[in-house]
């Protein structure tokens, strides 16, 4: 028996090895030194102050996607949509940078605003759709990525093409009282980082001090009896949708109005899919989002790094955030590979 | 346009659907067992640059599809293994591959990126690449293309006109009624994703060997999720299925003619075309629409009229059934 | 053929599902197993069948041990079931769904099928369309073809669960003129899972009454009902002597409910019951109780007929709505629906609550929870889920969880899989409630409770109520007829 109690708590780190052991061969194949390429990520992250606030700015919306998804994961909902949120909500901030002339402040809050609400609407539709409809949010959220990023190339290459010429690779630039104001010569905005952070908080207090989230939560594990309990399932998704559309949109305002200067092509760069990674890596665990979040900044923009230093593709910090969701999700829950069974309950 | 070129144009949707009308009759056989493999984009990314990879090293083009479909089947291995076994949702692990195939690829096919390499030769059919209109649209082309004619065909007649296609529908629809007759319903399921599976890679793979030349980071365009949206299109039967595919390409090929013409209105339409027909065709399978319709139409045609459109899913896709 | 069953014994967890039977079928004859709901009757058949195996026992075919590795293995030996949902594929066609699994031909044979078909319609007078799809058949004609489709297959033993509940009154004189041809005239065995005491009388040679996981009485038909109905019931106590209680005014009125589903039609239903009052449904499931109770929660409208709250027409309403006009309803599958499993009591506590405050305040309601817990003697902490209960704390859970002064309190099986202390308990609080007015329904298919609970009591047979019956005035015999089928 003890031996097994041993092997329960060390279970969680095999997939982790795992994971680290995989991308190690890879690094290998390739002739290079996987210690060498560990550290050229570190540095790549952390090995002056520029990197660093560049993983932070990275940080920034990626967190503010994946508490966004804490809300809807809570309430059993699959919202592949986000990346579509993410995008209509740096639609939304471009077209006021774009059309609106006012004080900077103004401006600004104004693009938060309407950042935020665009990427609820668009959200609130996914809702709609499965609530009304009977539309599984996985397939109406394709559908919608789809048709934002559709919208995204045509109003880089159409009306908001740069003055000398369509390039499709962005808009053209936002007039700087528009931006956010960045720290030194960084992409990072202090301000951003407030706003996610009063996100993280409103998320927490939510889902664990509202009577809201403890709908959600009911929701989420037992439709049918949280109905019979009182529970109107309906109202409670779509709010959830749009709380989480708030906060991606939100992030893909920031991206659009810091990281960059103007509405992009791959504006949101797959963060709505990596956030989705990280919420399913903690384990739906609300305060393991925020670390975990930053442990993917850190590989991602780290193995750009990378790529410099080893001429290695920078896909490989991608690969190692990946492999570790893929090892976690098929061999870290030690109860469903049935190596050891849990005594049966009498009822 | 003249005449000729139109022809032209038709001839290219017909090419450059081959892979998505292949993915998607393979896509269609894995969920009518009951499964749905959300990695199709990953998978076929990674088929792609394995297909290419290993013909470029051989030289050999048919080795190439080899890997791609071993590539498909693994994949799809994968998510079936952790859904049945496992008991994992089928969506995470789908997911999970989806992204692992996108960057897995691009690293592993770094080194062969953009270079030019083995290709599927052109093949046009004798005698019936002569019949006019006809003979260039449909039999011009190369072998992969008439694979994916006879695969459509085959894919039906098994679904519907074969014991095992039964048996493989049952596991689908209703596993509890497939298990009392003997079928091995986790067995089904096994075999067709995998054999979904190494569809998915052969049309991944030629996408790199016969679509476009080489491999490139991201060469597919999400076509893994376009393929998934016209299973639902299709209703899940191969034939309509392979209209959605075509009508998807001809959507495509549509928008860059017109750009020139309406570049406004155009872009955004046809290119959002598929995925707003996708929606309405779910929203259709979620109604009772359908069944109204046929009830009031006139009596004579309501039998066809139900067999054609009935777009309901498997009953039992996504769930997982414990033998006892 | 002969088939016997020797000692068969199946057990699921604590509950002794078979404990020792022992039964012989011989050809030609037509049996009926008759017996309450938790007799052991569809274990029974699903060992016999080849659906699941015997934990200990043996089948014998002809003196032949056998071992069924699946329901197709056992109709392969010669044994089918047809079940009360028979287990087709409702989107196949007819033709698809009689072939699956028929042979190994690669090809399917549609002329052969259709000509199969024909032929064995027309032996038994059943009249198909065999070019639609299963899902467009009425239940007693997809009976049909499964039966059809089973003596294809080659069943010499054919089992019939319940088949008479959810068909016309023609297809079942058309299912017994089928059911005599085979017995009869082709020497087949069929054993009829009933609890229709009338159709066992007309239709079977011999009928064996199950109680309790055993076997208690094996007689020839035809036969006194009143044997029959002691076999299947046992001995009733007298009722306990209670003192009359002062019932107030009629708080629920039903008058001439109709509720339509696919396998039930619950038909021209008049009932009252009284402030204070309990009522007790009597009768075996799928009989039409459950229907009603949930169209007096909002769950299941009715097409026809009037619904009155305390004088008040709540026909359409929805389940919140009655909810909050003080109807509440505890439900028999107690983590499927009623409780979360991964959810600790305090937040069940604090869903149940009426009215909701935007930031739950902790505090008030861990001691909420806490003499909740006291009050209702609930095993388990506040933070505990309520799947780490057992069943009887579940089921104090779910009372715990009920609002205050209820005008209306509905049960399904209030006291199933609990000791007799707890089931007691659970009694003694519900008698309290009425003491505030609460009008009581419960269902439940346990005579014994029905009769020592009830004020008065009305038996479910078929989707059909019974006059309502004064407990004091009436017997296990009525009841037991009236559940066998007669009004």
């Amino acid at each position: 028996m003890n031996s097994g109690r041993w092997l329960r708590w060390v279970w969680p780190t095999v997939p982790i090895a795992g994971a680290l052991v995989v991308t190690s061969l890879l690094l290998i194949l390739f002739g290079a030194a996987p210690l060498e390429a560990f550290q050229a990520m570190y540095d790549g992250a952390f090995g002056d102050q520029s990197k660093t606030l560049s993983v932070l700015a990275f940080w920034v919306p990626l967190l503010l996607a994946s508490t966004g998804l804490l809300v809807t994961f809570r309430a059993g909902l699959w919202n592949i949509g986000i990346e579509g949120q993410i995008v209509m909500g740096a639609i939304a901030a471009s077209w006021v940078a774009l059309s609106v002339e006012a004080p900077s402040a103004v401006l600004i809050s104004l693009e938060i605003v309407a950042a935020m609400l665009a990427g609820a609407l668009w959200a609130a539709l996914s809702a709609v759709l499965k609530t009304r409809g009977k539309v599984h949010e996985i397939f109406s959220g394709l559908a919608l990525n789809g048709i934002a990023i559709i919208l995204t190339n045509y109003l880089i290459s159409g009306p908001w093409q740069p003055p000398e010429g369509g390039s499709f690779r962005g808009t053209q630039p936002f007039q700087p009282a528009a931006l956010l104001s960045l720290y030194e010569n960084s992409r990072f905005s202090p301000l951003s980082l407030l706003l996610a952070v009063i996100a993280f908080i409103l998320v927490v207090v939510a889902l664990r001090g509202t009577f809201w989230g403890l709908k959600l939560k009911a929701i989420g594990q037992n439709l049918r009896s949280a109905f019979l309990l009182g529970v109107s399932s309906e109202r409670e998704m779509i709010l959830a949708m749009m709380f989480c559309g708030a906060l991606a949109g939100l992030g893909g305002g920031v991206r659009t109005l810091s990281w960059f200067d103007s509405l992009r092509q791959s504006i949101s760069g797959g963060i709505g899919f990596t956030a989705l990674l990280v919420v399913m890596l903690s384990n739906y665990n609300m305060f393991l989002v925020p670390p975990i979040a930053f442990f993917f900044s850190m590989v991602l923009r780290g193995s750009l790094t990378l790529q410099l230093r080893t001429q290695l593709h920078s896909s490989l910090g991608g690969i190692l955030t990946e492999l570790l969701v893929l090892f976690v999700l098929l061999f870290g829950d030690w109860n469903k590979i049935g190596l050891f069974r849990k005594k049966e309950d009498d009822g | 346009m003249d005449s000729s070129t139109f022809i032209l144009v038709l001839a290219s949707i017909m090419l450059a659907s081959t892979p998505l009308i292949i993915a998607v009759c393979g896509e269609i056989l894995t969920e009518r067992s009951g499964i749905v493999n959300l990695s199709l984009d990953g998978s076929m990314l990674m088929a792609a640059m394995t297909g290419f990879v290993v013909a470029f090293e051989t030289d050999n083009v048919w080795f190439g599809f080899l890997a791609g479909a071993a590539i498909g089947a693994l994949f799809a291995f994968i998510v079936a293994f952790g859904s049945i076994r496992l008991r994992q949702s089928q969506f995470a692990i789908g997911f999970v591959l989806a992204m692992l195939g996108q960057d897995l690829s691009a690293f592993l096919g770094q080194n062969y990126t953009r270079i030019p390499g083995p290709f599927v030769t052109h093949f046009p059919i004798p005698y019936l690449k002569d019949i006019p209109v006809i003979g260039p649209i449909f039999f011009s082309h190369n072998a992969v293309v008439y694979f994916a004619y006879i695969l459509v065909i085959v894919t039906w007649f098994w679904l519907f006109r074969t014991q095992p296609g039964l048996r493989l529908r049952s596991a689908g629809d209703r596993p509890e009624a497939g298990f009392a007759r003997g079928v091995g319903i986790n067995r089904q399921r096994y075999l067709y994703t995998l054999i979904g599976g190494a569809l998915v890679g052969i049309a991944g793979a030629s996408y790199s060997l016969s679509i476009k030349i080489g491999w490139s980071e991201g060469i597919t365009g999400g076509l893994g999720w376009i393929a998934l949206a016209i299973v639902i299109f299709g209703g899940w039967s191969p034939v309509r299925g392979m209209f959605g595919a075509l009508l998807f390409g001809a959507a495509k090929a549509l928008a860059t003619y017109m750009q020139r013409a309406f570049p406004e209105v155009s872009v955004v339409a046809f290119n959002a075309l598929p995925w707003v027909l996708m929606i309405l065709v779910l929203l259709l399978v979620g109604s009772d629409f359908t069944e109204r319709l046929v009830t009031i139409a006139p009596k004579s045609l309501q039998r066809p009229l139900q067999r054609l459109l009935r777009i309901s899913p498997p009953q039992a896709l996504g769930t997982t059934f414990v033998e006892d | 053929m002969q088939i016997e069953l020797r000692d068969i014994r199946k057990y699921f967890g604590p509950v002794k599902a078979n404990d020792g039977i022992n039964l012989t079928f011989k050809g030609g004859q037509i049996y009926g197993v008759l017996g309450e709901n938790g007799a052991g009757k569809s274990t029974l058949m699903k060992i016999l069948s080849g659906y699941q195996p015997p934990d200990a026992g043996e089948l014998l075919f002809d003196g032949e041990p056998q071992d069924f590795s699946s329901p197709a293995d056992a109709l392969e030996k010669g044994i089918g079931m047809l079940y009360q949902d028979p287990l087709d594929v409702p989107a196949f066609s007819v033709k698809d769904n009689y072939l699956l699994g028929r042979d190994q031909r690669l090809i399917l044979n549609y002329q052969g099928a259709g000509k199969e078909l024909l032929e064995m319609t027309s032996r038994f007078d059943f009249k198909l369309d065999l070019q639609t799809t299963i899902d467009n058949l009425s239940l007693g004609e997809r009976q049909q073809l499964e039966l059809a489709r089973l003596l294809v297959g080659g069943a010499q033993v054919l089992i019939l669960d319940e088949p008479t509940t959810g068909i016309s009154a023609e297809q079942k004189e058309v299912l017994f003129g089928s059911m005599r041809k085979l017995a009869r005239d082709e020497g087949k065995t069929l054993i009829l899972v009933s609890h229709k005491l009338e159709e066992v009388q007309e239709l079977c040679d011999h009928a064996m009454v199950l109680q309790r996981g055993k076997l208690v009485g094996e007689i020839d038909i035809p036969c006194e009902n009143e044997l029959l109905v002691e076999m299947m019931f046992g001995q009733v106590p007298e009722r306990s002597e209670r003192p009359d209680y002062d019932f107030g005014e009629p708080v629920l009125e039903l008058t001439h409910v109709q509720i339509p589903t696919y396998n039930l039609t619950v038909k021209d239903i008049n009932l009252s019951v009284r402030a204070g009052e309990v009522f007790g449904f009597a009768g075996l499931e799928g009989s039409g109780q459950r229907l009603l109770l949930q169209a007096c929660t909002g769950l299941q409208h009715p097409d026809q007929g009037k619904i009155l709250l305390d004088g008040q027409d709540v026909s359409g309403r929805p389940y919140h709505w009655m909810q909050n006009a003080g109807v509440g309803y505890v439900a028999a599958g107690r983590l499927e629906e009623g409780l979360i499993a991964g959810i600790s009591l305090e937040d069940h506590v604090e869903l149940a609550k009426p009215k909701h405050t935007f930031f739950i305040n902790r505090k008030e309601l861990a001691t909420k929870t806490e003499s909740k817990i006291e009050q209702f003697q609930i095993v388990g902490r506040p933070d505990s889920n309520a799947d780490e209960l057992s069943g009887g704390n579940q089921q104090r859970l779910l009372f715990a969880l009920l609002r205050d002064n209820l005008k209306l309190i509905l049960l399904e099986h209030p006291t199933r899989g609990l000791d007799v202390r707890s089931a007691n308990w659970i009694w003694d609080q519900l008698y309290l409630r009425r003491e505030d007015g609460s009008a009581i329904i419960f269902m439940s298919s346990d005579l014994d409770e029905i009769f020592e609970r009830s004020d008065r009591i009305a038996v479910f047979s078929g989707g059909v109520m019974s006059r309502m019956l004064e407990t004091k005035e009436t017997s296990v015999d009525e009841i037991g007829h009236l559940i066998g089928g007669r009004a």
